[in-house]
Protein backbone atom coordinates (compact mmCIF):
# COMPACT_ATOMS: atom_id res chain seq x y z
CA UNK A 1 0.00 0.00 0.00
CA UNK A 2 0.86 3.78 -0.37
CA UNK A 3 0.58 5.99 1.99
CA UNK A 4 1.57 9.74 2.85
CA UNK A 5 3.47 10.57 6.12
CA UNK A 6 2.48 14.30 6.71
CA UNK A 7 5.26 15.55 9.40
CA UNK A 8 3.95 17.82 11.79
CA UNK A 9 4.77 20.24 14.47
CA UNK A 10 4.23 23.18 15.68
CA UNK A 11 7.26 25.17 14.73
CA UNK A 12 8.90 25.98 17.80
CA UNK A 13 11.35 24.09 17.06
CA UNK A 14 13.08 24.28 13.36
CA UNK A 15 16.21 22.07 12.78
CA UNK A 16 18.31 23.72 9.64
CA UNK A 17 18.69 20.78 7.17
CA UNK A 18 22.39 20.39 8.43
CA UNK A 19 21.12 19.92 12.09
CA UNK A 20 18.16 17.76 10.92
CA UNK A 21 20.86 15.40 8.53
CA UNK A 22 23.51 15.27 11.75
CA UNK A 23 20.55 14.27 13.85
CA UNK A 24 21.09 10.61 15.05
CA UNK A 25 17.43 9.55 15.16
CA UNK A 26 16.91 11.28 11.75
CA UNK A 27 19.93 9.24 10.75
CA UNK A 28 18.61 6.37 11.50
CA UNK A 29 14.84 6.93 9.97
CA UNK A 30 16.79 7.07 6.90
CA UNK A 31 18.71 3.84 7.29
CA UNK A 32 15.23 2.05 8.20
CA UNK A 33 14.03 3.57 5.08
CA UNK A 34 16.57 2.31 3.07
CA UNK A 35 16.06 -1.31 4.04
CA UNK A 36 12.66 -1.41 4.04
CA UNK A 37 13.24 -0.21 0.36
CA UNK A 38 9.65 2.01 1.62
CA UNK A 39 10.96 5.45 0.20
CA UNK A 40 9.13 6.74 -2.86
CA UNK A 41 9.55 10.41 -2.28
CA UNK A 42 10.34 13.04 0.51
CA UNK A 43 10.56 16.64 1.10
CA UNK A 44 11.15 19.23 3.44
CA UNK A 45 8.60 21.89 3.46
CA UNK A 46 9.41 25.47 4.30
CA UNK A 47 7.26 27.19 7.14
CA UNK A 48 3.89 28.13 7.08
CA UNK A 49 4.73 31.70 6.82
CA UNK A 50 5.68 30.99 3.41
CA UNK A 51 2.57 29.21 2.35
CA UNK A 52 0.47 30.57 0.19
CA UNK A 53 -3.87 29.30 -0.15
CA UNK A 54 -5.56 29.23 -2.88
CA UNK A 55 -9.39 29.10 -2.66
CA UNK A 56 -11.97 29.78 -5.36
CA UNK A 57 -15.65 30.70 -4.48
CA UNK A 58 -18.27 31.81 -6.79
CA UNK A 59 -15.63 31.67 -9.62
CA UNK A 60 -13.67 34.10 -8.13
CA UNK A 61 -9.96 33.22 -6.98
CA UNK A 62 -9.29 34.39 -3.53
CA UNK A 63 -5.40 34.26 -2.49
CA UNK A 64 -4.71 34.39 1.17
CA UNK A 65 -1.01 34.15 3.76
CA UNK A 66 -0.31 30.96 5.79
CA UNK A 67 -2.50 28.11 5.84
CA UNK A 68 -6.85 28.46 6.01
CA UNK A 69 -7.09 26.93 9.69
CA UNK A 70 -5.62 27.85 12.62
CA UNK A 71 -4.12 24.32 13.98
CA UNK A 72 -1.60 23.50 16.69
CA UNK A 73 0.85 21.67 14.16
CA UNK A 74 1.45 22.35 10.92
CA UNK A 75 2.77 20.08 7.94
CA UNK A 76 6.64 20.61 7.65
CA UNK A 77 7.30 17.78 5.20
CA UNK A 78 5.90 15.25 3.27
CA UNK A 79 6.87 11.64 2.98
CA UNK A 80 5.20 9.23 0.35
CA UNK A 81 5.70 5.76 1.12
CA UNK A 82 4.96 2.19 0.16
CA UNK A 83 4.77 -0.54 2.48
CA UNK A 84 2.88 -3.72 3.29
CA UNK A 85 0.04 -2.38 5.40
CA UNK A 86 -0.89 0.26 8.17
CA UNK A 87 1.46 -1.24 11.08
CA UNK A 88 4.69 -1.03 8.79
CA UNK A 89 3.87 2.73 8.17
CA UNK A 90 3.18 3.48 11.85
CA UNK A 91 6.59 1.53 12.36
CA UNK A 92 8.40 3.96 10.08
CA UNK A 93 6.31 6.89 10.84
CA UNK A 94 7.55 6.18 14.70
CA UNK A 95 11.29 6.45 13.63
CA UNK A 96 10.44 10.04 12.21
CA UNK A 97 12.48 12.62 14.45
CA UNK A 98 9.52 15.10 14.31
CA UNK A 99 7.33 11.94 15.98
CA UNK A 100 8.90 12.69 19.13
CA UNK A 101 7.92 16.45 19.59
CA UNK A 102 5.05 16.98 16.84
CA UNK A 103 3.46 14.13 15.30
CA UNK A 104 3.26 12.45 11.77
CA UNK A 105 -0.28 11.61 10.41
CA UNK A 106 -0.37 9.02 7.90
CA UNK A 107 -2.81 8.92 5.24
CA UNK A 108 -3.08 6.52 2.77
CA UNK A 109 -3.25 7.21 -1.03
CA UNK A 110 -6.40 7.05 -2.77
CA UNK A 111 -5.80 4.37 -5.20
CA UNK B 1 -35.69 -36.27 10.72
CA UNK B 2 -34.12 -34.45 14.35
CA UNK B 3 -37.33 -32.97 16.00
CA UNK B 4 -37.54 -29.52 15.09
CA UNK B 5 -37.00 -28.11 18.79
CA UNK B 6 -33.60 -29.77 19.20
CA UNK B 7 -32.29 -28.85 15.19
CA UNK B 8 -33.02 -24.91 16.81
CA UNK B 9 -31.80 -25.32 20.35
CA UNK B 10 -28.47 -26.77 18.10
CA UNK B 11 -28.85 -23.70 15.75
CA UNK B 12 -28.71 -21.32 18.40
CA UNK B 13 -25.84 -23.51 20.18
CA UNK B 14 -24.02 -23.15 16.95
CA UNK B 15 -24.34 -19.66 16.93
CA UNK B 16 -23.46 -18.73 20.08
CA UNK B 17 -20.14 -20.93 20.10
CA UNK B 18 -19.05 -21.19 16.05
CA UNK B 19 -20.20 -17.19 15.25
CA UNK B 20 -17.01 -15.85 15.35
CA UNK B 21 -14.76 -18.93 14.12
CA UNK B 22 -16.60 -18.86 10.95
CA UNK B 23 -16.65 -15.43 10.50
CA UNK B 24 -12.81 -15.25 11.08
CA UNK B 25 -12.32 -17.98 8.72
CA UNK B 26 -14.51 -16.34 5.97
CA UNK B 27 -12.56 -13.14 6.27
CA UNK B 28 -9.67 -15.01 6.37
CA UNK B 29 -10.17 -16.30 3.04
CA UNK B 30 -11.85 -13.20 1.47
CA UNK B 31 -10.34 -10.47 3.23
CA UNK B 32 -13.97 -9.23 2.67
CA UNK B 33 -15.95 -8.47 5.95
CA UNK B 34 -19.43 -7.25 4.76
CA UNK B 35 -19.00 -10.62 2.08
CA UNK B 36 -17.77 -13.13 5.47
CA UNK B 37 -20.82 -11.86 7.61
CA UNK B 38 -24.11 -12.06 4.30
CA UNK B 39 -22.11 -15.56 3.72
CA UNK B 40 -21.96 -16.17 7.53
CA UNK B 41 -25.67 -15.76 8.01
CA UNK B 42 -26.65 -17.62 4.84
CA UNK B 43 -25.13 -20.94 6.13
CA UNK B 44 -26.50 -19.95 9.77
CA UNK B 45 -29.64 -19.87 7.48
CA UNK B 46 -29.25 -23.33 5.72
CA UNK B 47 -28.34 -24.89 8.74
CA UNK B 48 -32.32 -24.15 10.05
CA UNK B 49 -33.43 -25.56 6.76
CA UNK B 50 -31.31 -28.85 6.13
CA UNK B 51 -30.56 -30.02 9.50
CA UNK B 52 -33.87 -31.12 10.66
CA UNK B 53 -34.12 -33.12 7.49
CA UNK B 54 -30.42 -34.22 7.78
CA UNK B 55 -29.78 -34.11 10.96
CA UNK B 56 -26.99 -32.17 13.15
CA UNK B 57 -23.64 -32.98 11.71
CA UNK B 58 -20.90 -34.25 14.03
CA UNK B 59 -19.18 -31.22 14.00
CA UNK B 60 -21.45 -27.81 13.34
CA UNK B 61 -18.71 -25.53 13.31
CA UNK B 62 -16.66 -27.38 10.44
CA UNK B 63 -20.18 -27.62 8.74
CA UNK B 64 -21.12 -24.01 8.83
CA UNK B 65 -17.56 -22.96 7.71
CA UNK B 66 -17.87 -25.32 4.39
CA UNK B 67 -21.37 -23.90 3.72
CA UNK B 68 -20.47 -20.39 4.23
CA UNK B 69 -17.12 -21.03 2.29
CA UNK B 70 -19.54 -22.48 -0.57
CA UNK B 71 -21.46 -19.59 -0.66
CA UNK B 72 -18.69 -17.11 -1.01
CA UNK B 73 -17.40 -18.95 -3.85
CA UNK B 74 -20.72 -18.54 -5.47
CA UNK B 75 -20.73 -15.13 -4.91
CA UNK B 76 -17.40 -14.66 -6.28
CA UNK B 77 -17.62 -16.22 -9.26
CA UNK B 78 -20.55 -13.81 -9.86
CA UNK B 79 -18.78 -11.13 -9.24
CA UNK B 80 -15.44 -10.60 -12.03
CA UNK B 81 -13.69 -8.85 -9.74
CA UNK B 82 -13.30 -11.60 -7.38
CA UNK B 83 -11.07 -13.66 -9.62
CA UNK B 84 -8.37 -13.43 -7.52
CA UNK B 85 -10.07 -14.26 -4.30
CA UNK B 86 -11.65 -17.29 -6.15
CA UNK B 87 -8.36 -18.89 -7.05
CA UNK B 88 -7.57 -18.71 -3.61
CA UNK B 89 -10.60 -20.57 -2.50
CA UNK B 90 -10.79 -22.57 -5.29
CA UNK B 91 -7.17 -23.82 -3.90
CA UNK B 92 -8.11 -24.74 -0.18
CA UNK B 93 -11.43 -25.77 -1.42
CA UNK B 94 -9.51 -28.86 -3.03
CA UNK B 95 -9.10 -30.23 0.67
CA UNK B 96 -11.50 -32.39 1.22
CA UNK B 97 -12.60 -31.47 4.68
CA UNK B 98 -11.71 -27.96 6.06
CA UNK B 99 -8.89 -28.30 9.06
CA UNK B 100 -10.89 -29.10 12.42
CA UNK B 101 -11.47 -25.78 14.41
CA UNK B 102 -9.13 -26.61 17.16
CA UNK B 103 -6.27 -26.89 13.98
CA UNK B 104 -6.96 -22.72 13.16
CA UNK B 105 -7.46 -21.26 16.88
CA UNK B 106 -5.41 -18.34 15.49
CA UNK B 107 -8.17 -17.34 13.48
CA UNK B 108 -10.65 -15.57 16.13
CA UNK B 109 -7.34 -14.06 17.81
CA UNK B 110 -6.71 -12.29 14.25
CA UNK B 111 -10.17 -11.19 14.44
CA UNK B 112 -10.19 -10.01 18.28
CA UNK B 113 -6.77 -8.27 17.30
CA UNK B 114 -8.02 -6.30 14.10
CA UNK B 115 -11.22 -5.07 15.58
CA UNK B 116 -9.00 -4.29 18.52
CA UNK B 117 -6.64 -1.87 16.24
CA UNK B 118 -5.54 1.12 17.81
CA UNK B 119 -6.12 3.34 14.33
CA UNK B 120 -10.07 2.43 15.18
CA UNK B 121 -11.98 4.51 17.46
CA UNK B 122 -12.34 3.47 21.15
CA UNK B 123 -16.34 2.89 20.10
CA UNK B 124 -15.75 1.31 16.94
CA UNK B 125 -13.53 -1.46 18.43
CA UNK B 126 -16.13 -2.31 21.38
CA UNK B 127 -18.58 -2.22 18.74
CA UNK B 128 -16.82 -4.08 15.97
CA UNK B 129 -16.07 -6.63 18.56
CA UNK B 130 -19.40 -7.32 19.81
CA UNK B 131 -20.59 -7.77 15.94
CA UNK B 132 -18.02 -10.02 14.45
CA UNK B 133 -17.00 -12.15 17.10
CA UNK B 134 -20.10 -12.55 19.60
CA UNK B 135 -22.95 -12.04 16.85
CA UNK B 136 -24.56 -9.13 18.31
CA UNK B 137 -27.15 -7.21 15.89
CA UNK B 138 -26.57 -4.03 15.34
CA UNK B 139 -29.80 -3.32 17.66
CA UNK B 140 -28.10 -5.10 20.22
CA UNK B 141 -25.28 -3.46 20.86
CA UNK B 142 -26.91 0.31 20.03
CA UNK B 143 -29.19 -0.65 22.48
CA UNK B 144 -26.67 -1.55 25.11
CA UNK B 145 -24.63 1.62 24.63
CA UNK B 146 -27.50 4.25 24.41
CA UNK B 147 -27.16 4.94 20.98
CA UNK B 148 -29.40 4.88 17.65
CA UNK B 149 -29.47 1.99 15.53
CA UNK B 150 -28.49 4.20 12.29
CA UNK B 151 -25.50 5.46 14.62
CA UNK B 152 -24.43 2.71 15.14
CA UNK B 153 -24.80 0.67 11.62
CA UNK B 154 -22.84 3.83 10.16
CA UNK B 155 -19.94 3.85 12.78
CA UNK B 156 -19.71 -0.16 11.87
CA UNK B 157 -19.44 1.04 7.86
CA UNK B 158 -16.82 3.31 8.80
CA UNK B 159 -14.86 0.76 10.56
CA UNK B 160 -15.11 -1.81 8.01
CA UNK B 161 -14.27 0.55 5.75
CA UNK B 162 -11.16 1.69 7.45
CA UNK B 163 -9.74 -1.87 7.70
CA UNK B 164 -9.89 -2.01 4.18
CA UNK B 165 -9.11 1.75 3.21
CA UNK B 166 -5.75 1.96 5.86
CA UNK B 167 -4.79 -1.33 5.27
CA UNK B 168 -5.08 -2.24 9.08
CA UNK B 169 -3.27 -5.88 8.57
CA UNK B 170 -5.83 -8.72 9.36
CA UNK B 171 -3.08 -10.41 11.83
CA UNK B 172 -2.29 -11.20 15.68
CA UNK B 173 0.80 -8.22 15.92
CA UNK B 174 3.94 -9.45 15.85
CA UNK B 175 5.80 -9.57 19.63
CA UNK B 176 7.45 -6.70 19.99
CA UNK B 177 4.36 -4.83 19.54
CA UNK B 178 2.08 -7.38 21.49
CA UNK B 179 2.06 -6.08 24.94
CA UNK B 180 0.65 -2.78 23.95
CA UNK B 181 -1.80 -4.10 21.55
CA UNK B 182 -2.90 -6.74 24.23
CA UNK B 183 -3.87 -4.50 26.22
CA UNK B 184 -5.91 -2.40 23.85
CA UNK B 185 -7.67 -5.85 23.43
CA UNK B 186 -8.68 -6.12 27.46
CA UNK B 187 -9.68 -2.76 28.01
CA UNK B 188 -12.01 -3.81 24.94
CA UNK B 189 -13.47 -6.35 26.73
CA UNK B 190 -13.49 -5.23 30.15
CA UNK B 191 -15.45 -2.25 28.92
CA UNK B 192 -17.72 -5.03 27.09
CA UNK B 193 -18.27 -6.72 30.72
CA UNK B 194 -18.52 -3.44 32.54
CA UNK B 195 -21.61 -2.17 30.39
CA UNK B 196 -23.33 -5.33 31.31
CA UNK B 197 -21.95 -5.39 34.68
CA UNK B 198 -22.93 -1.86 36.00
CA UNK B 199 -26.39 -0.72 36.91
CA UNK B 200 -27.51 0.87 33.54
CA UNK B 201 -30.94 1.59 32.08
CA UNK B 202 -30.78 -1.35 29.68
CA UNK B 203 -32.71 -4.31 30.14
CA UNK B 204 -31.51 -6.66 32.79
CA UNK B 205 -30.82 -9.81 29.72
CA UNK B 206 -28.94 -7.54 27.67
CA UNK B 207 -26.41 -6.55 30.50
CA UNK B 208 -26.41 -10.35 31.39
CA UNK B 209 -25.66 -11.04 27.68
CA UNK B 210 -22.97 -8.67 27.68
CA UNK B 211 -21.20 -9.92 30.76
CA UNK B 212 -21.46 -13.68 28.96
CA UNK B 213 -19.63 -12.68 26.27
CA UNK B 214 -17.25 -10.48 27.59
CA UNK B 215 -16.56 -13.58 29.72
CA UNK B 216 -16.64 -15.92 26.97
CA UNK B 217 -14.42 -13.58 24.28
CA UNK B 218 -11.92 -13.50 27.35
CA UNK B 219 -11.68 -17.42 27.85
CA UNK B 220 -11.07 -17.73 23.99
CA UNK B 221 -7.96 -15.43 24.32
CA UNK B 222 -7.05 -17.37 27.29
CA UNK B 223 -7.41 -20.59 25.66
CA UNK B 224 -5.48 -19.05 22.49
CA UNK B 225 -2.34 -17.31 24.68
CA UNK B 226 -1.72 -19.64 27.04
CA UNK B 227 1.93 -17.86 28.13
CA UNK B 228 0.46 -14.31 28.89
CA UNK B 229 -0.59 -13.95 32.40
CA UNK B 230 -3.04 -10.55 31.75
CA UNK B 231 -5.94 -12.41 29.87
CA UNK B 232 -6.19 -14.89 32.45
CA UNK B 233 -5.73 -11.65 34.83
CA UNK B 234 -8.88 -10.50 33.62
CA UNK B 235 -10.94 -13.57 33.10
CA UNK B 236 -9.94 -14.08 37.28
CA UNK B 237 -11.27 -10.49 37.99
CA UNK B 238 -14.73 -11.13 35.76
CA UNK B 239 -15.46 -14.30 37.15
CA UNK B 240 -14.74 -13.03 40.72
CA UNK B 241 -17.66 -9.65 40.23
CA UNK B 242 -19.86 -12.18 38.27
CA UNK B 243 -19.92 -14.28 41.17
CA UNK B 244 -21.29 -11.44 43.01
CA UNK B 245 -23.78 -10.00 40.74
CA UNK B 246 -27.26 -10.91 42.01
CA UNK B 247 -26.11 -9.16 45.19
CA UNK B 248 -25.01 -6.18 44.29
CA UNK B 249 -28.96 -4.51 44.17
CA UNK B 250 -31.90 -5.86 46.17
CA UNK B 251 -35.24 -3.83 45.16
CA UNK B 252 -33.28 -1.01 42.81
CA UNK B 253 -31.62 -0.10 45.28
CA UNK B 254 -27.40 -0.64 45.71
CA UNK B 255 -26.18 -3.20 48.34
CA UNK B 256 -22.27 -2.50 49.12
CA UNK B 257 -19.85 -5.46 49.60
CA UNK B 258 -20.30 -4.97 53.47
CA UNK B 259 -23.93 -5.35 53.11
CA UNK B 260 -24.59 -8.45 50.52
CA UNK B 261 -25.72 -11.55 51.12
CA UNK B 262 -22.81 -13.53 50.94
CA UNK B 263 -24.61 -16.95 51.16
CA UNK B 264 -25.98 -15.92 47.50
CA UNK B 265 -22.50 -15.59 46.15
CA UNK B 266 -21.77 -18.21 43.35
CA UNK B 267 -19.35 -20.37 44.67
CA UNK B 268 -18.31 -22.39 41.81
CA UNK B 269 -17.29 -19.00 40.07
CA UNK B 270 -15.35 -18.04 43.06
CA UNK B 271 -13.16 -21.13 42.97
CA UNK B 272 -12.52 -21.15 39.35
CA UNK B 273 -11.81 -16.99 39.39
CA UNK B 274 -8.83 -17.91 42.32
CA UNK B 275 -7.90 -20.64 40.27
CA UNK B 276 -7.50 -18.82 37.23
CA UNK B 277 -5.88 -15.84 39.40
CA UNK B 278 -3.32 -18.42 40.95
CA UNK B 279 -2.23 -19.23 37.41
CA UNK B 280 -1.98 -15.91 35.93
CA UNK B 281 0.47 -15.03 39.26
CA UNK B 282 2.44 -18.18 38.60
CA UNK B 283 3.83 -16.55 35.59
CA UNK B 284 5.26 -13.90 37.92
CA UNK B 285 4.60 -10.86 35.90
CA UNK B 286 2.34 -9.17 37.24
CA UNK B 287 0.03 -6.43 35.49
CA UNK B 288 -2.73 -4.35 36.74
CA UNK B 289 -5.77 -6.98 35.79
CA UNK B 290 -4.37 -9.74 37.84
CA UNK B 291 -3.57 -7.39 40.58
CA UNK B 292 -7.30 -6.33 40.59
CA UNK B 293 -8.36 -9.63 40.52
CA UNK B 294 -6.29 -10.52 43.64
CA UNK B 295 -8.28 -7.45 45.14
CA UNK B 296 -11.84 -9.14 44.46
CA UNK B 297 -10.63 -12.82 45.48
CA UNK B 298 -9.75 -10.94 48.90
CA UNK B 299 -13.23 -10.05 48.99
CA UNK B 300 -14.88 -13.10 47.47
CA UNK B 301 -13.18 -15.19 49.46
CA UNK B 302 -13.58 -13.53 53.06
CA UNK B 303 -16.39 -15.67 55.37
CA UNK B 304 -18.35 -12.38 56.38
CA UNK B 305 -17.66 -8.30 56.14
CA UNK B 306 -15.42 -8.30 58.87
CA UNK B 307 -12.70 -10.80 58.97
CA UNK B 308 -11.77 -8.85 55.36
CA UNK B 309 -8.03 -8.54 54.70
CA UNK B 310 -7.70 -5.43 54.50
CA UNK B 311 -4.03 -5.08 54.73
CA UNK B 312 -3.82 -6.84 52.16
CA UNK B 313 -6.28 -5.12 50.17
CA UNK B 314 -4.16 -2.08 51.00
CA UNK B 315 -1.01 -3.65 49.90
CA UNK B 316 -2.52 -4.66 46.79
CA UNK B 317 -4.03 -1.23 46.01
CA UNK B 318 -0.48 0.59 46.64
CA UNK B 319 1.00 -1.72 43.67
CA UNK B 320 -2.72 -0.98 41.18
CA UNK B 321 -1.64 2.01 41.95
CA UNK B 322 2.35 1.62 40.63
CA UNK B 323 1.19 -0.12 37.58
CA UNK B 324 -1.95 2.22 36.86
CA UNK B 325 -1.99 5.22 38.78
CA UNK B 326 -5.39 7.04 38.62
CA UNK B 327 -7.20 8.92 41.47
CA UNK B 328 -10.00 6.60 41.44
CA UNK B 329 -7.64 3.92 42.64
CA UNK B 330 -6.16 6.09 45.23
CA UNK B 331 -9.86 6.49 46.66
CA UNK B 332 -9.78 2.75 46.25
CA UNK B 333 -6.55 2.76 48.52
CA UNK B 334 -8.06 5.73 51.02
CA UNK B 335 -10.73 3.09 52.19
CA UNK B 336 -8.32 0.31 52.32
CA UNK B 337 -6.15 2.00 54.89
CA UNK B 338 -8.76 3.37 56.39
CA UNK B 339 -10.55 -0.13 57.67
CA UNK B 340 -6.86 -1.64 58.12
CA UNK B 341 -4.87 1.18 59.83
CA UNK B 342 -7.98 3.07 61.30
CA UNK B 343 -10.15 5.84 59.97
CA UNK B 344 -7.87 8.98 60.57
CA UNK B 345 -5.43 7.80 58.61
CA UNK B 346 -8.35 6.97 55.33
CA UNK B 347 -9.77 10.17 55.93
CA UNK B 348 -6.57 11.68 55.56
CA UNK B 349 -5.25 10.15 52.15
CA UNK B 350 -9.50 11.07 50.90
CA UNK B 351 -9.06 15.07 52.12
CA UNK B 352 -5.62 14.65 50.50
CA UNK B 353 -7.53 13.65 46.78
CA UNK B 354 -10.55 16.14 47.42
CA UNK B 355 -7.67 18.87 47.56
CA UNK B 356 -6.24 17.79 44.45
CA UNK B 357 -9.65 18.65 42.66
CA UNK B 358 -8.79 15.46 40.89
CA UNK B 359 -11.88 13.86 41.17
CA UNK B 360 -14.50 16.87 41.92
CA UNK B 361 -17.54 15.48 40.08
CA UNK B 362 -17.26 11.92 40.92
CA UNK B 363 -19.61 10.97 43.55
CA UNK B 364 -17.58 8.40 45.09
CA UNK B 365 -15.42 11.16 46.47
CA UNK B 366 -17.75 12.85 48.99
CA UNK B 367 -19.80 9.49 49.15
CA UNK B 368 -16.42 7.54 50.68
CA UNK B 369 -15.89 10.92 52.93
CA UNK B 370 -19.53 10.12 54.17
CA UNK B 371 -19.00 6.55 54.97
CA UNK B 372 -15.76 7.37 57.13
CA UNK B 373 -16.97 10.44 58.83
CA UNK B 374 -20.08 8.60 59.46
CA UNK B 375 -17.95 5.73 61.09
CA UNK B 376 -15.86 7.84 62.64
CA UNK B 377 -18.98 9.75 64.79
CA UNK B 378 -18.91 12.87 62.76
CA UNK B 379 -22.75 12.71 62.17
CA UNK B 380 -22.92 16.39 60.70
CA UNK B 381 -20.23 16.14 58.33
CA UNK B 382 -21.35 12.88 57.04
CA UNK B 383 -24.78 13.67 56.28
CA UNK B 384 -23.61 17.21 54.32
CA UNK B 385 -20.96 14.66 52.61
CA UNK B 386 -23.98 12.52 51.72
CA UNK B 387 -25.95 15.11 50.34
CA UNK B 388 -23.48 15.68 47.93
CA UNK B 389 -22.96 12.63 46.71
CA UNK B 390 -26.36 12.05 46.09
CA UNK B 391 -26.24 15.35 44.23
CA UNK B 392 -23.52 13.53 41.79
CA UNK B 393 -25.26 10.11 41.32
CA UNK B 394 -25.39 9.18 38.33
CA UNK B 395 -27.88 6.23 38.78
CA UNK B 396 -31.04 5.83 40.41
CA UNK B 397 -29.72 2.92 42.16
CA UNK B 398 -26.83 4.67 44.01
CA UNK B 399 -29.31 7.95 44.91
CA UNK B 400 -31.96 5.56 46.36
CA UNK B 401 -28.42 3.53 48.29
CA UNK B 402 -27.37 7.21 50.00
CA UNK B 403 -30.55 8.47 50.60
CA UNK B 404 -30.84 5.50 52.71
CA UNK B 405 -27.68 5.99 54.81
CA UNK B 406 -29.05 10.08 54.74
CA UNK B 407 -32.29 8.51 56.74
CA UNK B 408 -29.96 6.11 59.04
CA UNK B 409 -27.87 9.19 60.36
Amino acid sequence: MKYVLLICDDETNQPTNEELAADPVHQAWEADLERRGAELVGERLRPVVDATTVRVRDGETLVSDGPFAETKDFVGGIVIIECANLDEAIAIAAGHPYARWGGVEIRPVWE
Amino acid sequence: MTAPDDVRTAVAAAYRDEWGQVIATLIGLTGDWDLAEDCAQDAFAAALATWPRDGVPHRPGAWLTTTARNRATDRLRRAAAGAAKLRQLAVLARDPDVPPIEEIPDERLRLIFTCCHPALPFPARVALTLRTLAGLTTAEIARAFLTAEPAMAKRLVRAKRKIQEAGIPYRVPPAELLPQRLAAVLAVLYLIFNEGYSEGPDEEDVRRALTAEAIRLTRILVRLMPPEPEPRGLLALMLLHEARRTTRTEDGVLVTLEYQDRSRWDRTLIAEGVETLDQALAMRRTGPYQVQAAIAACHATAPDAASTDWPQIATLYTELARLAPSPVVDLNRAVAVAMADGIPAGLALVDEIAASGRLDDYHLLPATRADLLRRAGRTAEAKAAYEQARKLAPTEAERRYLSGRLREL
